[in-house]
């Protein structure tokens, strides 16, 4: 899609969107929650594997990353304030003129792209970062879809990949808790058959040609209200680091 | 669809600065020293000119820095400068006094040595801490100040907020940080609305020169009409202040300053000898007053524009500094990680560390100012009783104690004396 062929009506509807997509207590309101503690993981694991050093100003600079299924932009956003140059990617073709809008909003350069994980491998398209965050339970084939994310990657390069774990206690708290009870997520978000351990992600990873560096729980902390890194609870989302040899 | 765009490395600069701060008093440059240091380009406006805000003229006003505090002013880089001209306040007694009567019996003394830390904190002049401030800010990259210009309008926008100047001049930025005291126009313009009341209360403020030496001790006596703070400055001098009713502190202003200094020698005794005043006399009407929300998008509150508080134990100074170490490193943390730094969401986890803490303490300086300005016998009595009764109890000593030096809650880095 071209922007000349949205008409005005069209903007001011995705410009109601991107404000849906922005509101901290708006519907996307969980993932505004997470999203400090995405964006802690994300930026140390960057900084540590590119030699970074977040004190500094656009500590990302030189960087390409991709953000495969962006939606409103909540990481391309960051990522671009951090000095990086940003492919946000999104299936669903609605997503990319309002994502573009709020990035225009915010005085950011950000290339929306309306594809998939597999047609930009397919371009040869090459990230020294792909940023996979709660995606993969959502894919027809794990497996063909981690071999593109490997094959979207430098040499050295690093994927972020976060997805939710399966066990009755992501069973209660995923589905049962947040789309059934608390209505977070609308019914049918997810499918707890399609969540995957760490253990089996770490093996479909490895079978794609990459190797894990680490993986941390993330978990919500209803007193404070917030989330946080845990080493040791991967029990309901967690988040893993790996990196394509040479 | 696949275009490998020709993208910019650097994004494009949509606002002119980071953070506008306005207001470049006592919680404004602390503020923008913290954030100019961690990289974010900073405008500090002020509605008054360099040269009158670096007067050097001793005016009488003078602060009780925490500890804590202190701990802020070195981290930022600015306590070297004024560290050989702040006095050590080395212990604290507070008792309650009747005039003519003297102080009863019962006190409360706290000394310097039940703090492993060091003092528990320090009295300093508002010229030099002004002085101190404006000389870092001129020499810290990143810092822009306006002086003698004042803001007429805000606007808040999806990228970031407006202000307009008198001057006709408008500026902009990810956030704007209220920094411009109780009758805060940010606030104001930003549609947060504010509580609070009066006392009923002046406080008289001056400094003396005195006979004798007050060896560093702080002292707080509470007459019926009031608290009377008398707090040690260098050399033999001390800073008054000292809260009446409004009636009597009108009357008692518009004394000559010998009578004035009678009414005064009359409350505080002979202890420190003949007293001599310092500087001009001030008074300030008492009153109580809260920002009914911190934060608005965009927008942050800090200090008295947030919370102006009852300047009993000197906390009004030491609570702003809080909020500017909270905030500092609330944005600097999300800046770190790519957040919007003006973001309601990002801003509320200011409002959510700060609000309670400073509200608690408005309102529970507000029971004790109530409690302690009475003549009731029964009262009087039981204040008595219980002032005895903190004093005979070491762990009851060493929380009030700390709880002065501003080293309970959940310290901001700065506060600690951390970067962050």
């Amino acid at each position: 899609m071209s922007e000349t062929s949205v008409d005005a009506a069209e903007v001011a509807k995705f410009e109601a969107m991107a404000a849906e997509w922005w509101d901290p207590s708006g519907k996307f309101k969980p993932l505004h929650e997470m999203n400090p503690c995405r964006l802690h993981y994300i930026t140390s694991q960057i900084a540590a594997e590119f030699e970074r050093n977040i004190a500094e100003a656009q500590p990302f600079a030189g960087l390409r990353i991709l953000d495969i299924g962006c939606g409103g932009g909540l990481l391309s956003e960051p990522m671009a304030r951090l000095g990086a140059e940003v492919v946000g990617a999104d299936a669903a073709p609605k997503n990319i003129p309002v994502a573009q809008i709020h990035a225009e909003q915010s005085g950011l350069a950000i290339d929306y792209r309306n594809t998939t994980a597999e047609a930009l491998a397919e371009a040869g398209e090459r990230f020294d970062v792909v940023l996979n965050m709660e995606v993969v339970e959502h894919v027809a084939d794990p497996a063909a879809y981690l071999q593109a994310c490997h094959d979207l990657l430098r040499p050295g390069g690093l994927m972020i990949c976060s997805t939710l774990n399966r066990n009755a206690k992501s069973f209660a708290m995923a589905i049962v808790g947040a789309e059934w009870v608390m209505r977070w997520l609308p019914k049918g978000t997810h499918d707890w058959q399609k969540f995957i351990t760490p253990d089996e992600l770490f093996d479909l990873i490895r079978r794609a040609g990459l190797e894990p560096l680490d993986r941390k729980g993330m978990v919500f902390n209803p007193l404070a209200w917030s989330w946080s890194l845990s080493d040791r609870d991967l029990s309901v989302n967690y988040v893993t680091a790996s990196r394509r040899p040479g | 669809m696949d275009n490998p765009a020709q993208l910019p490395i650097l994004p494009p600069m949509t606002t002119d600065c980071d953070v506008i701060i306005l207001g470049g008093g006592l919680n404004g440059p602390p503020l923008a020293l913290a954030l100019a240091q961690a990289g974010l380009s900073v405008t500090v406006i002020d509605a008054l000119p360099q040269a009158i805000r670096a007067d050097d003229a001793f005016d009488g006003r003078a602060y009780a820095l925490a500890l804590a505090s202190q701990r802020l002013l070195a981290a930022v880089g600015v306590w070297p400068a004024v560290a050989a001209k702040a006095q050590p306040i080395l212990g604290v007694r507070a008792s309650d006094g009747r005039v003519g009567e003297g102080p009863s019996p019962f006190f409360l003394d706290f000394a310097n040595g039940e703090l492993e830390e060091g003092p528990m904190g320090f009295m300093l002049e508002d010229r030099h801490l002004r002085q101190a401030f404006l000389a870092a800010m001129g020499t810290t990259p990143g810092i822009t100040q306006i002086s003698g210009d004042t803001v007429v309008a805000q606007e808040t926008g999806p990228g970031g907020i407006t202000v307009t100047l008198a001057s006709g001049r408008t500026l902009s930025a990810r956030l704007l940080a209220g920094c411009d005291g109780r009758a805060s126009g940010t606030a104001r313009r930003a549609g947060i609305s504010r509580s609070g009341w009066g006392y009923g209360q002046t406080a008289l403020v001056c400094a003396i020169a005195h006979e004798k030496p007050h060896e560093g001790i702080a002292q707080q006596f509470f007459t019926p009409a009031g608290p009377l703070a008398i707090l040690p400055l260098t050399g033999n001098r001390s800073a008054i202040v000292w809260s009446e009713r409004e009636e009597t502190a009108r009357a008692i202003q518009a004394l000559d300053d010998e009578g004035y200094l009678a009414a005064l020698r009359e409350r505080v005794g002979d202890y420190l000898g003949t007293l001599r005043l310092e500087g001009k006399r001030f008074t300030y009407p008492l009153n109580l007053t809260l920002a009914n929300s911190f934060v608005a998008e965009r927008v942050a509150l800090v200090g008295d524009a947030a919370h102006g508080v009852h300047p009993i134990a000197g906390q009004g100074l030491n609570l702003g500094l809080r909020d500017v170490g909270a905030l500092a490193e609330v944005v600097i943390e999300a800046q770190r990680i790519g957040e919007d730094i003006g973001a309601l969401d990002v801003l509320e986890r200011y409002q959510r560390w700060r609000r309670f803490d400073s509200t608690a303490l408005a309102l529970g300086m507000d029971t004790v100012n109530r409690l302690f300005s009475n003549d009731n016998p029964l009262l009087r009595a039981a204040r008595d009783i219980g002032m005895g009764t903190v004093n005979a109890f070491p762990g009851l000593r060493r929380r009030f104690i700390r709880e002065a030096a501003g080293l309970t809650g959940d310290l901001p880095k700065l506060l600690q004396g951390r970067a962050i």
